[in-house]
């Protein structure tokens, strides 16, 4: 028996996890995916956004600004990858000024500190590759980028070292409640527990309706990417966003954490919610949508391309309430939710509290998390003290990042750690650089399966189904 | 620590490079390897076809590499192994990783570089469609077939009638699988034709001209693919989509120079090969550093590689023993109609030996054409092509005689119409 359980285990699902770990509490995260972060949390913008967009008053704003200040400290804490590199807006006629003025003083009234808008020529003196026709723009200092996926994965591991429990590959089937306690029926067996949190992403529609709550719809809306070359990555050091049209917020170029640039979104609604393939038109579309904001963008540089879905809910504005008794719903997280999560996150257990869940604060919380070192982040001295005690970081397995086979195993024996090919490269980036994994994809195929004791044959690229290799040769 | 001459790379390029330096007195060598076993990419090319212009003998790849091998270690020229090369330096300074002697710094009196090419990967065509499991690079696939012994799929369509592509359509039919197609964006292939009659037509395997892969299905595994036909401007045509299922889709899609490493060091790379501009003598735009084989240009023959190296070993040689002259004597070459590239870049006739074998690829298929080299209105070679693709390489070998001869700033290479 749980105390809580929380379902999904994305960037809400992992804050409130972490969050819950701070109590002496039993809880057990359910993930229906092989990984950690393997729904929207992998494929977003990875923008912490300063909170100028989100309508006054909204959940979506509020959550926003708290967020926005939140992030640097649980970046330094868990040790991920976070930028200050602050945001512009372009406008490129009368009409797009006005209505940046509009999110000037929005952002304003939302409470959003260091921002200004500012003129042509400073535009460009920040940023000389913008296109010449840009007016002026919304500068947000405090606007960040951050690497989504390798938050949650930190937020899951720093759970799971203070207690939290992970059921992953478990697909929930069924909720109903027994007296004043959840039964939970999963794949992998039946789960009881005294609380629960819908934090089911894409899926937090149906968990919503298992739990019979107020009825919403997640639609999923499509957003495609390019991700370019580390060789461009220095055209735009600031997160270039274009005024926002009644479509949305348009296509933005952005440099990534790790040197990268992308390119991205469009939106597409959809009628599936497991339909991650990219499309000819939208990958056509956003590169044209990043052109329009910036120069020398070049299709001979994208690495590759990728599509998110968006949870988008019916009602416009996250949904954070209680479905049932002693049970929250955190749904329809989109954007701004990677920078809401962390703030909805204490938000969701003080609605729990309120429910009557006791929060008695552990003694013992390690409240840092400290993330595998890469060999090539490494000082001289650090390095040389590695290789002395293990030579298997003298061993670089991907040459495009110069990630060793220190590095991989490391990342695969870490809490929770890497299951799968592309676990190993969101955990250290094994498979991320240019030739995308064409060289050391057999290899870390390899090392897994002597990781995990498995046959070759059993190592996936991702989840359930994903085989790489079909048998031995003749 | 210090070397007179440091090879990265120990494929079939750094090898031929390694020995002859060897030969003309260069006793402080050392090649850097990354693999755990030296002959680069030849280890996996189990077939043969190798070595008939050197060895006048056909070889399979770990055969051509071993007699290479077999010299340098007769010549007791000194190697590591499992050894990367983290960075270089203008100034010839370098710094390499291996499990057993950990970083390693050396600086060198000349360096050639010789790491190869890799593949183009589904990233760089930007295939839409979903990623799952069973989309590999030609070689990935290769290496996992030829050297673990392990299958990547059961019904392939492979994309791109590269060599590796081909010679993989072979294999993969000799071990089972069903190789429904192979692609081509082109109207012509960039491999071989001697490929695609011995691997793909003995094998009634189709050969698609003109067509390619719009879209990638499936969620964990591929499911299937769409492919289309193109128009003249390569643009995929409306309505002629088709659905084929298939678990495997091979990229043999070209090969690019692995240039990292020069580009650290300040090295010009040429736009059109991506790699190094270089002289009569293999050397790079930097000092001291010279480059042969793939990593120069892709070449389709090893064979070509190894004379290629050759060359830059000689010329290795010659720098550190202070017998290069460097001077402005000579001239540039350069490409006219129908000619996408030519290598080297540059010759000081000061500096050839006996002659200069020009490398180059035409940038269309073409018919019954000259390939002529003009000094300015001058012809200095002329000879008849009856077939020309910028599938197989053609080469020009010119006498140290005729490059003194030249007198313009330029000698340019191109296809002419032959005269009635």
């Amino acid at each position: 028996m749980y105390d809580v359980a929380v379902i999904g285990a994305g960037i809400v699902g992992t804050s409130i996890a972490r969050e819950l770990s701070r109590y002496d509490l039993n809880v057990v995260v359910i993930e229906k995916s092989s990984d950690i972060a393997n729904g929207s949390t992998k494929a977003n913008s990875g923008i912490v956004h300063a909170g100028y967009d989100a309508k006054e008053g909204t959940l979506k704003a509020k959550f926003n600004v708290l967020g926005s200040e939140m992030y640097e400290r649980i970046c330094r804490e868990l040790d991920v990858p976070y930028r200050r590199n602050g945001s512009l807006v372009l406008a490129f006629n009368d009409e797009d000024m006005k209505h940046i003025e509009m999110l000037y003083k929005r952002g304003l009234t939302n409470g959003v500190k260091e921002l200004e808008v500012i003129d042509k020529n400073k535009v460009l003196s920040l940023e000389p590759n913008l296109q010449d026709n840009v007016v002026g723009a919304l500068y947000a200092k405090t606007g960040a980028i951050v690497s989504p996926f390798e938050l949650a994965i930190a937020l899951a591991e720093n759970a799971n070292q203070n207690g939290v429990e992970f059921m992953l590959t478990t697909k929930v089937i069924k909720v109903y409640k027994e007296k004043d306690i959840f039964v939970i029926e999963t794949n992998k067996g039946t789960v009881e527990s005294r609380y629960l949190v819908n934090a089911a992403g894409l899926f937090a529609d149906d968990i919503n309706d298992m739990l019979g709550g107020e009825k919403f719809r997640i639609i999923p809306r499509r957003g495609e990417y390019c991700l370019f070359d580390k060789a461009v990555g220095g055209i735009v050091t600031r997160t270039i966003f274009q005024t926002p049209t009644n479509k949305g917020k348009g296509i933005l170029v952005s440099p990534t954490v790790h040197g990268n640039l992308f390119v991205g979104p469009n939106a597409v609604e959809m009628d599936r919610k497991d339909d991650v393939s990219t499309t000819k038109e939208g990958l056509d579309e956003v590169l044209k949508g990043g052109s329009r904001s910036v120069k020398g963008l070049n299709a001979r540089d994208i690495i590759t391309s990728f599509t998110g879905i968006r949870a988008t809910p019916d009602k416009r504005d996250f949904i954070i309430n209680i479905p049932t008794k002693n049970a929250v719903n955190a749904a329809g997280i989109e954007s701004p939710g990677l920078t809401a999560s962390v703030a909805i996150a204490p938000y969701v257990v003080s609605l729990l509290e309120e429910q009557g869940l006791r929060l008695i604060k552990k003694e013992n919380f390690i409240a840092t998390r400290q993330n595998t070192k890469l060999f090539i982040n490494m000082s001289e001295d650090e390095k040389r003290e590695v290789l002395s005690k293990n030579p298997m970081y003298g061993r670089i397995i991907c040459r495009c990042e110069h990630i060793t086979e220190g590095d991989i195993v490391s990342a695969i024996r870490r809490p929770l750690g890497a299951r799968s090919v592309d676990g190993v490269k969101r955990r250290v980036r094994a498979g991320m650089g240019r030739c995308q994994g064409g060289f050391c994809m057999p290899r870390v195929v390899e090392i897994l399966a002597r990781e995990l004791n498995i046959p070759l044959t059993e190592v996936k690229k991702s989840d359930e189904g994903s085989f790489i290799l079909t048998g031995k040769t003749k | 620590m210090k070397k007179d001459l440091v090879i990265i790379g120990g494929g079939p390029a750094g090898l031929a490079a390694a020995i002859e330096a060897k030969k003309n007195g260069i006793d402080d060598i050392l090649i850097l390897e990354r693999d755990k076993r030296l002959g680069g990419i030849l280890q996996q090319c189990i077939h043969n076809g190798f070595g008939l212009h050197i060895f006048k003998e056909q070889l399979t790849g770990p055969e051509y590499a071993q007699r290479f091998i077999d010299e340098v270690e007769k010549l007791g020229i000194e190697y590591k192994l499992d050894t990367m090369v983290l960075n270089l330096s203008e100034n010839k300074h370098i710094t390499a990783l291996n499990p057993r002697d950990g970083i390693i710094e050396i600086d060198a009196k000349a360096v050639i570089l010789a790491m190869g090419c890799r593949e183009r990967t589904r990233g760089a065509l930007n295939i839409p469609g979903s990623r799952p499991a069973g989309v590999f690079t030609a070689g990935a696939a290769q290496r996992f077939v030829n050297m673990e012994g392990y299958m990547v799929g059961k019904k392939v369509v492979i994309l791109g009638s590269g060599d590796i592509g081909l010679i993989m359509a072979r294999r993969m039919t000799l071990e089972g699988a069903e190789v429904k197609m192979v692609v081509e964006l082109m109207p012509y292939s960039t491999g071989l034709k001697r490929n695609i009659v011995q691997c793909l037509e003995d094998f009634d395997i189709p050969l698609l001209f003109n067509h390619t892969v719009i879209k990638i299905h499936g969620r964990e595994r591929v499911e299937g693919v769409t492919i289309a036909a193109v128009d003249e401007n390569r643009r995929p045509i409306e309505g002629t989509e088709q659905y084929v299922e298939c678990d495997t889709l091979l990229l043999s899609v070209g090969l690019i120079p692995e240039n990292e490493l020069s580009r650290e060091a300040n090295i010009k790379i040429n736009f059109i090969t991506s790699g190094a501009y270089v002289n009569e003598l293999m050397e790079t735009s930097v000092d001291g550093i010279f480059a042969c084989g793939n990593v120069v240009h892709v070449h389709d023959l090893v064979d070509y590689v190894t004379e290629e190296s050759y060359l830059a070993g000689y010329g290795a040689a010659k720098y550190i023993k202070g017998e290069y002259i460097k001077d402005e004597t000579g001239f540039n070459t350069k490409t006219g109609f129908g000619i996408r590239y030519v290598v080297p870049n540059r010759i000081n006739p000061k500096n050839v030996k006996d002659k200069v074998n020009f490398y180059m690829r035409v940038n269309d298929v073409y018919h019954n054409v000259d390939l002529v080299v003009r000094d300015g209105e001058r012809i200095v070679y002329k000879a008849r092509r009856n077939h020309v693709s910028p599938g197989e390489m053609e080469n020009v070998k010119l006498s140290k005689e005729v490059l003194e001869k030249v007198e313009g700033s330029e000698l340019v290479f191109a296809l002419e119409e032959v005269a009635k």
